[in-house]
């Protein structure tokens, strides 16, 4: 038998006796993010392939959401700081090896265009919407000029964004759940699959939503793959990977993680899209809330587990 | 130069002296410490084994929370020690996360706090408020880089362990055993 007891007292706050130094903050910024990357790379990739008019919700009624969820989880994650007041630090530097500082600088460059987006797109919603002041509607114009390269901008700040959300987690040696390179991807796929179920949800053209069920079963179908070998990678790999995977594999993630992200956010909705498109009428807004469940779970369920996960010495 | 900390565990009787002598120096906050004592039984009645560690910050050479940093305000200083700039720390505990050994936690103030090795003693020649306080002089402090420092030597002539090493952190903190 072996037992280790810090006999001096310790219990800082929110070290001891486990960390829980990220709260409900940072899982909802990271689903927020992913979900804001996910419906901004469908818009810029179908600008680029010039499908607007085949797709107008992904392109042009979908990213009406993404300034607001943007800014929602910028505040959630100054919320988060305990340092508040200097939080402009975070844009004194560029340091390429803090995934966060990377996040950061990311979200410099995908906030400002999602609102540029949107300003391009307002007359969609507000038709004799006029923006008053010439060099305003110069600017406009220079903007839709260059709406390709900003697409092409778009694209792949938004693939960072959704990428990061999870390298932020994986690059913590000290918590093996988190430690493991496949968090990126999947993130990033769980990102593009609630943006997925957003477009769906906001599309009002029946072509348009089977084209995203499709997409989101494809993105499902990686997500599933990738959570399987995530944990074969765990299950293979050292004593405190294999303790990570077993808080899920029987320990106290089991039931949340498996019911909630696995067969409710996944699971069914896929299910509930193959009948869609087998022409049997289900309500799109049972598969896409779903997906969006699930992918909300899902973060909160990787932050809350990774910080219990830890070394043992 | 590189900084480094030695503590014999079959000397410390965990009396936990350099968890009040760190807490009075360096004015950690009430309810807070930047060192503390852990001790480890190992076996069955009457074949029992005891180790008692005094244990703080590692000072790591591949130090996670410095990398992870997003502001560079933990960053290493003379003799590799790790330390934190705190009006250039946001608080938003991505080092408290990384760091394997649960050294750092979050300062009332706002800012990150852990053990300094004393670097404001150290840079003026004298010990860490935790070595020159221990009553049974169980801990070493010296220069890694000087063969005849007190640490180099007890390093030399005894069998040490550092914790976790597969976290590949590279510690500062050995343990005589």
């Amino acid at each position: 038998m072996r037992e280790e007891i810090i006999i001096s007292g310790r219990m800082n706050h929110l070290i001891d006796p486990q960390l829980n130094i990220w709260h409900w903050h940072i899982p909802f910024y990271l689903f927020l993010g992913g979900l804001a990357a996910g419906i901004l790379f469908f818009a810029a990739l179908y600008t680029i392939q010039g499908k607007e008019e085949k797709y107008p919700a992904a392109v042009r009624k979908a990213p009406f959401i993404t300034p607001i969820i943007l800014v929602a989880g910028l505040l959630a994650l100054m919320l988060d700081l305990n340092n508040k007041p200097y939080f402009w630090r975070l844009y004194t530097t560029i340091r390429l090896e803090s995934p966060m500082s990377w996040g950061a600088w990311t979200l410099m460059v995908v906030t400002p265009i999602s609102f540029i987006w949107c300003a391009l797109n307002i007359r969609d919603i507000f038709p004799s919407f006029d923006w008053k002041y010439r060099w305003i509607k110069e600017l406009e114009g220079f903007f839709i000029r260059h709406k390709i390269t900003m697409a092409w901008i778009l694209l792949v700040f938004s693939v960072i964004l959704g990428i990061y959300t999870g390298i932020l987690f994986s690059a913590f040696n000290s918590r093996p759940l988190w430690n493991t390179s496949i968090l990126g991807p999947l993130f990033l796929a769980s990102g593009l699959s609630t943006g997925a179920a957003y477009i769906m949800l906001v599309s009002k053209s029946h072509a348009e939503r089977i084209m995203f069920s499709k997409i989101d079963l494809v993105l499902i179908g990686i997500e599933l793959f990738l959570i399987i070998h995530m944990f074969m990678g765990f299950l293979a790999s050292t004593q405190v990977q294999i303790d990570a995977a077993a808080m899920f594999l029987g320990g106290p993630y089991t039931a949340p993680f498996w019911v909630l992200v696995v067969f409710l956010g996944m699971m069914v909705p896929a299910f509930l899209e193959v009948m869609e498109l087998k022409n049997i009428r289900i309500p799109v807004l049972i598969p896409g809330l779903l997906v969006i469940f699930g992918g909300l779970m899902f973060r909160f369920i990787i932050a809350y587990a990774g910080q219990a996960s830890r070394w043992l010495y | 130069m590189r900084y480094a900390m030695a503590i014999d565990t079959k000397k410390c009787v965990g009396c936990s002296d350099c968890v009040v002598a760190c807490q009075t120096e360096n004015k950690v906050p009430i309810g807070y410490c930047r060192d503390w004592v852990v001790e480890v039984t190992e076996g069955t009645y009457p074949m029992l084994e005891m180790e008692i560690r005094s244990e703080r910050c590692n000072q790591c050479e591949n130090a996670p929370c410095v990398r992870c940093c997003p502001t560079g305000a933990s960053h290493y200083s003379d003799g590799g020690v790790v330390l934190v700039t705190p009006r250039k720390c946001i608080g938003c505990g991505a080092c408290i996360a990384s760091c394997p050994y649960d050294a750092r936690f979050p300062h009332p103030l706002g800012h990150v706090d852990k053990c300094t090795f004393c670097s404001h003693l150290i840079t003026k020649g004298m010990k860490p408020a935790c070595v020159s306080v221990c009553p049974t002089k169980c801990m070493y402090f010296g220069d890694l880089d000087n063969p005849r420092s007190e640490v180099s030597m007890v390093l030399k002539n005894r069998k040490w362990k550092t914790l976790i090493p597969e976290a590949g952190t590279k510690p500062h903190l050995y343990f005589l055993t």
